[in-house]
């Protein structure tokens, strides 16, 4: 699996996740910066990562969403090609319309930065399939805008197309008001554009890869992704 | 030319900001507060003379940058 980073001004997990990449695919990953106008040839997967792009100005993730490389990865979506934004990645990915709603102040006004359990939905998408539906992992969050937020209609739509891939939850694996801790509607904690190529989500998978941190439950997203093309190839 | 573009939440949309404003000046002791909603202004200033043209170029930058149209409106002044 070739995967491609994207650098902003103001990003800081881009190596988190370069590593991650690594560690579950063997490759070295490129780093893509923003003025780009192309990505590598032959990039499997694009990732936008964690951070404060643009130290947040404006909107989390709105001037990082209107850069030049972001019209190559449109391109990119738009043939099918597979696109993971973690964090201000989700942030980014929902300000250039690559994915519905929107990321609001958490309900309680507080960055939160802990680790916090989600239920994986589904385990059919090539973002999931290293996971067990229903299965419930622990990963880091640290954000302070990740309340998840779309009108009723895109909400029904999300659900009913079965596009909502993670959501938190207690350690036990139930969805409820006291596990939702930044107040996301319907607890959404990771999405999927109608396409199903296009995932954003709030938590840090990246960040529980190895034993060194205490917690490896991160690695079934990058192992399912490599799994995707080793199964394409 | 001088122009002002207000970007405010759509009624409907949490703004919990807002809310914690409200609550302050409560706590303030700032009477008859019914609610408060936070919103962003930006003064910005045209090369251009013509005020149809500014306008125009104002709603493009409201509308590419300055504003998530998904959650927020705006309102678009050309001041002098």
């Amino acid at each position: 699996m070739k995967s491609a980073v994207l650098v902003f001004p103001g990003i800081n997990r881009e190596r988190d996740m370069a590593r991650a990449l690594k560690l579950a695919s063997g490759n070295e990953t490129a780093m893509v910066w923003h003025a780009e106008t192309a990505l590598p040839k032959g990039t499997d997967l694009v990732v936008v990562p964690g951070g404060f792009s643009y130290g947040d100005y404006l909107r989390c993730g709105a001037i990082a969403a209107r850069a030049p490389v972001m019209d190559a990865v449109r391109d990119f979506a738009a043939k099918g090609g597979l696109v993971l934004g973690v964090c201000n990645g989700f942030q980014i990915l929902c300000e250039s319309g690559l994915l519905p709603g929107v990321l609001m102040r958490n309900a309680a006004l507080k960055f939160v930065c802990r680790d916090v359990h989600m239920k994986v939905e589904r385990s059919d998408t090539p973002f999931t399939r290293g996971y067990n539906a229903g299965q419930v992992i622990r990963v880091p969050v640290a954000h302070g805008e990740g309340n998840y937020e779309a009108d009723e209609e895109t909400l029904k739509r999300l659900e009913g197309d079965g596009r909502v891939l993670y959501r938190y939850c207690s350690p036990e694996g139930v969805v409820d008001e006291a596990s939702n801790f930044n107040g996301a509607a319907h607890s959404i904690a990771g999405i999927v554009n109608e396409r199903g190529n296009v995932l954003g989500m709030m938590p840090h998978p990246e960040n529980h890869v190895e034993e060194i941190m205490g917690c490896t439950d991160g690695r079934g997203l990058f192992a399912g992704l490599v799994q995707q093309f080793e199964k394409a190839a | 030319m001088k122009a002002r573009v207000t970007v405010t939440l759509k009624s409907g949309i949490l703004d919990p900001q807002g809310k914690a404003i409200e609550g302050a000046l409560k706590s303030l002791g700032v009477d008859g507060i019914a609610s408060v909603r936070q919103g962003k202004v930006f003064d910005i200033e045209l090369a251009a003379t013509d005020k149809a043209k500014a306008e125009a170029a104002l709603k493009a930058a409201a509308d590419k940058l300055l504003a998530n149209t998904v959650i927020e409106n705006y309102r678009v002044e050309v001041l002098s």
